[in-house]
């Protein structure tokens, strides 16, 4: 089973003030020298079958009419054939 | 004979009731209407009321703008049928693509709860007639995510084009672009807007006045002279 992940920004445009407040708190943390910080989101889609092109067109349709809406966000998809064991 | 006026219900909708009583008190009809069913009733005009339709899981409006009755709603509204949406239905209407630009959260991001001063930019829309160009009211203003985003070429063709319908007064209570508090497609007939119009409709409840109750008394005059 194949991973295609879909990350979703807001355009760089516009403002993101809950990236403003996680950046504010880094310098209490210890954390300096961290100019901007944005927030987005992160979809893990599990697919069922080979990500063929066929698949990845299907998600990108997904991804540009119902998981980003491209008036104020963009997207990328990319697939992840192997599972990376984190943080080991 | 008067005007069938159709409340749309989601999953979360809140204001769904007191939009329904606001048409009643305009003279008009109510008609309940459901997210799951594409049917209109052969109402004349539809409102998308206020509340946090699926939660606002993904964005508010996301979900709710893919619902069976929306099919029909963003078909009738293409064809001029007059819609209006409140907050919640603003949010789904900027989803639906059906008004140009975007909701995203408060810049302050807290809740925010108040009596909020507007002034009526566009007095010629289906919802607006009963204002004059320039009126200042006191609408409710209750949301979440109120904050009105768009490109910078959107924001100067809306304004060019008169399509700017309410603009926050004294306060911009969500980060608003350009203090835009509501807007109008070309042609008119659909208007979306973050502040409570029903919430404004009977002198003891809300902010004590009526000024909500031209939006439904606007649309009842329009429906039936035409």
């Amino acid at each position: 089973m194949a991973r295609v992940v879909v990350d979703v920004m807001l355009k760089p445009e516009i403002l993101d003030p809950q990236g403003q407040a996680v950046q504010r708190a880094l310098p209490r943390l210890g954390f300096e020298g961290i100019a901007d910080v944005r927030q987005g989101k992160r979809f893990e889609l599990e697919v069922d079958g080979p990500v063929d092109d066929a698949a990845l067109a299907r998600i990108r349709e997904l991804a540009e009419s119902f998981l980003a809406n491209t008036v104020i966000e963009d997207f990328t998809v990319k697939v992840e054939e192997e599972k990376v064991e984190a943080g080991k | 004979m008067t005007a069938r006026i159709g409340v749309v219900t989601f999953p979360g909708s809140l204001d769904d009731r007191d939009t329904q009583r606001a048409i009643r008190l305009a003279g008009a009809e109510p008609v309940a209407l459901w997210h799951k069913d594409k049917d209109l009733k052969q109402v004349d005009a539809v409102v998308l009321p206020g509340g946090f339709s699926y939660g606002d899981y993904l964005r508010a409006g996301a979900i709710s703008r893919f619902s069976p009755v929306m099919e029909t709603v963003i078909e009738q509204a293409k064809s001029g049928m007059p819609v209006l949406g409140i907050c919640n239905g603003f949010q789904i209407l900027t989803e639906a693509h059906l008004l140009p630009g975007g909701m995203l959260g408060n810049d302050h991001l807290h809740f925010i709860c108040r009596d909020q001063k507007l002034r009526v930019e566009n007095a010629d829309t289906a919802w607006t007639a009963d204002y004059e160009a320039g009126q200042e009211i006191h609408i409710p203003l209750k949301n979440m995510d109120g904050r009105y985003v768009a490109d910078t070429y959107t924001l100067d063709r809306l304004e060019a084009e008169g399509r700017v319908v309410f603009r926050y007064l004294d306060v911009n209570p969500n980060g608003s672009l350009r203090d835009i508090a509501g807007i109008t497609n070309e042609a008119g007939n659909v208007v979306g807007l973050m502040p409570h119009p029903e919430h404004a409709t009977e002198p003891l409840i809300g902010t004590g006045r009526t000024d909500g109750l031209p939006f439904f008394t606007s649309i009842l005059k329009k429906l039936v002279n035409a």
